[in-house]
């Protein structure tokens, strides 16, 4: 009878049954790389939102110059490349986490930083190239929303990859620690949703741009 | 119930599974998707074989794609029971954007359509001048 009942959560033995069939909030594992997950989906709605303005502005170059003048289609296979790998890379890096190995998670951290700074410095290049022939962010509203939407991006991916490096120090000083694996489990999630917002941009600003 | 058994129940997103080989084929997979659809991305756009109008449709339902092939492989969202928190969050996300982005394009589209200057504007601005 008290087995019954506690099971359709009519008493409080065992306080933390909810009568739901399961014993209370998730652990923090679940938990806290949920929220990120919420988190990394309203910064999409952002980009959508920078992406919608560009779409807007796309036309609006002011006797400036145009996609078809501004974007060169191999530099962007490289850095699509950088990047593609760097988020498989960092899986790699998650996989050896969860097997508590040092060595190999480092060395696939590092991995993962480098592809990543091979991506940023290609767009810093692109970027001070186009800003050097007269076409920065306040030559037209085209350049603008350009800037702003694939500046953003840059910004997200230069935090991602201090975020990398710290989390190389914590782990390489403080080991494998229940907390420093939900840290490390949140950074690749921000990290592969960078390479899906990459995804987008590569195909609507540098290759939709770019048909002639 | 035992801890191993509450971490099946429910699974983070971005959380592998529990065998090395399958771990791992899962992103080599992943990574063999995404390079073919990339490649067929920059080879659509690039190619003068197709029709040239439908390009751009195309481009955008390979990045759609690509999109999916991250989110199953990389973040390994997937259809399962243990998912259907992180499913419902994602599908509300993508609802969100899409009318965000499809309503932007569509309202001002129109209103670029429709609001440019009238004949008369335009008369009295050649008076000025």
């Amino acid at each position: 009878m008290t087995t019954e009942a506690a099971t359709i959560g009519f008493t409080h033995r065992g306080s933390e049954d909810t009568g739901l069939g399961h014993r209370g909030p998730e652990s923090k594992s679940i938990v806290v790389p949920y929220g990120f997950w919420l988190f990394v989906l309203s910064d999409m709605i952002i980009f959508s939102a920078l992406f919608a303005s560009y779409a807007t502005l796309v036309h609006a170059t002011d006797g400036g110059p145009t996609t078809n003048q501004l974007f060169h289609r191999n530099l962007v296979a490289v850095e699509t490349m950088a990047l593609l790998i760097s988020s498989f890379v960092c899986g790699l890096a998650m996989i050896s986490a969860k097997r508590v190995n040092m060595v190999w998670t480092q060395a696939w951290l590092v991995a993962t930083g480098a592809f990543g700074l091979v991506f940023l410095g290609i767009e810093l290049y692109e970027f001070s190239a186009m800003i050097a022939e007269g076409a920065g962010p306040q030559r037209s509203a085209f350049l603008s929303a350009f800037f702003t939407l694939v500046g953003c991006h840059g910004a997200h991916v230069t935090a991602g990859l201090l975020w990398l490096g710290t989390m190389m120090a914590q782990i390489w000083a403080k080991g494998f620690q229940p907390h420093i694996i939900r840290r490390l489990l949140c950074f690749s999630i921000f990290w592969h949703a960078l390479d899906i917002i990459w995804v987008a941009i590569f195909t609507i600003v540098y290759l939709i741009g770019t048909l002639s | 119930m035992t801890d191993h058994e509450d971490n099946l129940l429910d699974v983070a997103p971005g959380e592998p599974h529990n065998n090395l080989v399958s771990e791992v084929a899962a992103y080599v997979i992943g990574l063999g998707l995404a390079l073919i659809l990339t490649g067929i991305s920059f080879w659509v756009a690039s190619t003068g074989a197709l029709w040239a109008p439908g390009i751009a449709t195309g481009l955008v339902v390979l990045a759609i794609a690509q999109m999916g092939v991250h989110l199953v492989f990389f973040l390994h969202i997937t259809s399962g029971p243990d998912n259907t928190n992180n499913v419902l969050a994602l599908a509300f996300g993508v609802l969100i954007v899409f009318l965000v982005m499809i309503g932007t394009i569509w309202i001002m589209a129109h209103m670029n359509a429709n609001m440019g200057p009238s004949p008369e504007m335009m008369n009295l601005q050649m008076q000025r001048g």
